[in-house]
């Protein structure tokens, strides 16, 4: 396998297992690291493909999503933060109001 | 701008001073603005018909601006004075000048003064714009545009249910007639490819162009001239629209706009006179409803609803001298009429401003010493209206009868049977309207008695000017002037030896019906009173104006109500309305419901279905790709 390949493999497998995560775990702090993992598995990509095409905007791009990736948590934490203060549990179970 | 435009705009400025600014400018400021552009605008119409005739008959044709290209055919706004329009001008600022100065002392003490005078200005504005035209297009703007004005000044005390329906009752059933004139005016278009009138005239005159029939054009113009001049079955309108006060009945009803029905057949003349069916037709529907409305006019209590008899009846004659080719004598009876009708409305305007509002005749009498002026001025009017020699009345009225009979175009006996019949009914019904108003004993309530006053110089001044135009109107003939474009039809020669019989059969008729009416209303209406129980039944159906009101109503108000409230407002409006909608709400409500479901609120679901969903997906691109 030459480098981009494993890159790529290593990519998928972060994804994979960030998937898995947020569908199996009931942890509201696990399920957020978990789509972290994904979104660090698509940069990963993100930067792969850019180094094979030779372009520095992909991994300029990459940087962009960093700060994006920030700010999602920076809003996310707090949401956490106030459910946790609401109902006193971090499983998501405890927060299944939003049906039909 | 010329001084065609100018005569037609200046009224418009007035309107938009007074509707705009009005209440906040002040009694004064308005009935300056309010009388004095209509003056300005008759005097440029004076200078304007003198240039006219000083530079022979050649019309005087002034093109405002090119409304619209169509192909390589041009619509314009053009004005067109000529000999018939320069009498029609003379008239409508003339006469509507002096009632825009009546009713300044009319209109004093209204509270809508402004509005008053703006409405009146605007009816101006249209009924100049309708004479002078040279397109039929722009004669029908200013035809709908005083239907408009009409119904304004009608409905113009809108607080009070039963005027504000005169008003819509007026609207409605010129409505009616103006379908059949628009109607007319496509079929004038197809035959000829324009709709400036001269032109079409002038094609007509060359022979009826190919693929069109002259009589059905001339008797679709005549349904819409129905409708405006209240011919029957149209005429239900004009006896309502009394309900506006009485300087617009006088300037609107009486004097100027009912007469454009006759002005537009005068106009087209080039058509009516190779019609010869219509032509028939007009003359038979006109001398009909002269003598429909002449009798009706006999049982009527209401002074002004005499008069609106009275003017339905005259339409009739002046329908009945262009139905017989007549055209100028038709204007002729429109100048003289306007004249003498005009201060008639106008001085019962003044017996009723006197009376303190009262309108009924049977409260009236014994004003002729009381109010001095308005007797007089009326007293003359009457005469004139009945014929009597040598006002204006007898002579355009002498000459309808002669060619009633004696017209090569469709004159015969049965027509002269008929309006002489109405003439003398005329003579006979004024008479009568004059004597239960001014003499005999007093009928009225101390009260009312006490206040009776003369009216303002405003008022007694414009009824003397008309008086004195009344009386002698008819010495200027105006069928002469208007000879050159409007020739008189030739008499059938079995009739020449007639005319001077029929002269003093005019006179007779006059004379007669003052005679009829002195017998049997002089000496407190003893014998009238008398003989009123014998003709019961006639006195119902002539007070019950023969039920035409209640026959529309049977066969197509009650109907029209029936279908609406049945079918449209049950099966239309309840059922295939509201009910698809209402069926389309709650479909879409219950779908809501059920799709909602999905929304479980377990987020690893959602989080599954993402899963699923990529999946499915690169399976699918991984398939196509």
């Amino acid at each position: 396998m030459d480098k981009v390949q494993l890159l790529l493999s290593l990519s998928i497998a972060l994804f994979a297992i960030g998937l898995l995560g947020v569908i199996v775990r009931r942890n509201l702090l696990v399920m957020l690291m978990c789509m972290e993992l994904m979104l660090n598995g698509v940069n990963l990509s993100l930067v792969t493909f850019a180094h094979q095409m030779g372009q520095a905007v992909g991994a300029v791009l990459v940087f962009l999503i960093f700060v994006v990736a920030t700010a999602e948590i920076a809003v996310a934490i707090p949401i956490v933060l106030l459910l946790v203060k609401r109902k006193h549990s971090l499983d998501i179970g405890a927060y299944n109001d939003l049906k039909g | 701008m010329g001084a065609l435009t100018w005569i037609v705009v200046l009224p418009l400025i007035g309107f938009l001073v007074n509707g705009l600014a009005g209440n906040t400018l002040g009694k004064r400021f308005v009935s300056v603005v309010g009388c004095g552009l209509p003056i300005l605008s008759f005097l440029i119409a004076a200078g304007s018909v003198a240039a006219l005739l000083a530079g022979g008959s050649t019309p005087r044709i002034e093109t405002v601006f090119t409304w619209a290209v169509i192909g390589g055919r041009a619509f314009e706004i053009a004005f067109y004075l000529d000999r018939l329009s320069a009498v029609m001008v003379l008239i409508v600022t003339g006469v509507g000048s002096l009632i825009h100065v009546y009713s300044t002392g009319y209109m004093h003490d209204d509270e809508s003064y402004a509005r008053f005078f703006a409405y009146l200005n605007l009816f101006l504005f249209f009924m100049l714009l309708l004479v002078l035209g040279r397109s039929a297009l722009v004669l029908f703007v200013g035809w709908e545009g005083v239907g408009l004005a009409s119904y304004l000044l009608i409905g113009f005390w809108f607080e009070d249910p039963e005027k504000a329906a005169a008003g819509k009752k007026a609207f409605i059933t010129n409505r009616i007639g103006d379908a059949g004139f628009l109607l007319g005016m496509f079929l004038m278009y197809y035959a000829v490819g324009t709709l400036d009138m001269d032109r079409i005239n002038a094609a007509f005159a060359a022979g009826v162009p190919a693929g069109v029939s002259a009589s059905l054009i001339g008797v679709l113009l005549f349904i819409g001239a129905s409708g405006k001049s209240a011919q029957i079955p149209l005429h239900v309108w004009l006896p309502d629209a009394m309900a506006g006060p009485t300087p617009v009945s006088a300037l609107i009803h009486a004097a100027t706009m009912v007469t454009a029905g006759v002005y537009l057949v005068a106009r087209l003349s080039g058509i009516f006179a190779h019609a010869e069916f219509a032509s028939q037709v007009v003359a038979t529907v006109g001398v009909l409803t002269a003598f429909f409305a002449a009798t009706v006019a006999l049982v009527q209590t209401d002074i002004k609803r005499v008069l609106a008899y009275s003017t339905i009846s005259q339409l009739g004659f002046m329908f009945l001298a262009a139905g017989v080719g007549a055209y100028g004598v038709a204007v002729f009876h429109v100048v003289t009429h306007a004249f003498f009708k005009a201060c008639l409305f106008l001085g019962a305007g003044s017996v009723i401003h006197a009376m303190s509002g009262e309108q009924d005749i049977r409260k009236m009498g014994a004003l002729a010493k009381k109010i001095p002026i308005t007797f007089a001025t009326f007293a003359v009017s009457t005469a004139a209206i009945a014929g009597l020699p040598p006002l204006s009345g007898f002579f355009s009225k002498d000459e309808i009868l002669w060619f009633a009979y004696g017209s090569s175009f469709g004159g015969s006996p049965w027509l002269l049977i008929l309006a002489s019949a109405t003439a003398l009914l005329t003579a006979f019904y004024m008479f009568r309207l004059l004597w239960l108003t001014f003499f005999g004993p007093p009928r009225m309530d101390e009260e009312v008695a006490h206040h009776i006053h003369e009216s303002p110089w405003s008022m007694t001044g414009v009824l003397i000017v008309l008086a004195l135009l009344a009386a002698l109107g008819g010495f200027f003939s105006i069928p002469h002037f208007l000879e050159p474009m409007l020739p008189l039809p030739q008499i059938r020669p079995e009739a020449q030896s007639f005319h001077g019989p029929l002269l003093w059969i005019a006179i007779g008729l006059g004379v007669g019906g003052l005679l009829l009416a002195a017998y049997f209303y002089g000496n407190n209406a003893a014998r009238a009173t008398r003989l009123k129980p014998s003709f019961e039944p006639v006195h119902k159906l002539l007070s019950g104006k023969y039920y035409i009101d209640e026959l529309y109503e049977a066969v197509l108000g009650r109907p029209l109500t029936w279908i609406s409230e049945k079918i449209f407002l049950r099966i239309g409006d309840k059922f295939l309305i509201d009910g698809s909608l209402d069926g389309l709400a709650a479909l879409a409500q219950r779908g809501a419901g059920r799709l909602s479901k999905l929304q479980t609120g377990n987020l690893h679901l959602y989080a599954f279905l993402v899963l699923a969903g990529i999946v499915g997906a690169l399976i699918w691109s991984w398939r196509n790709g």
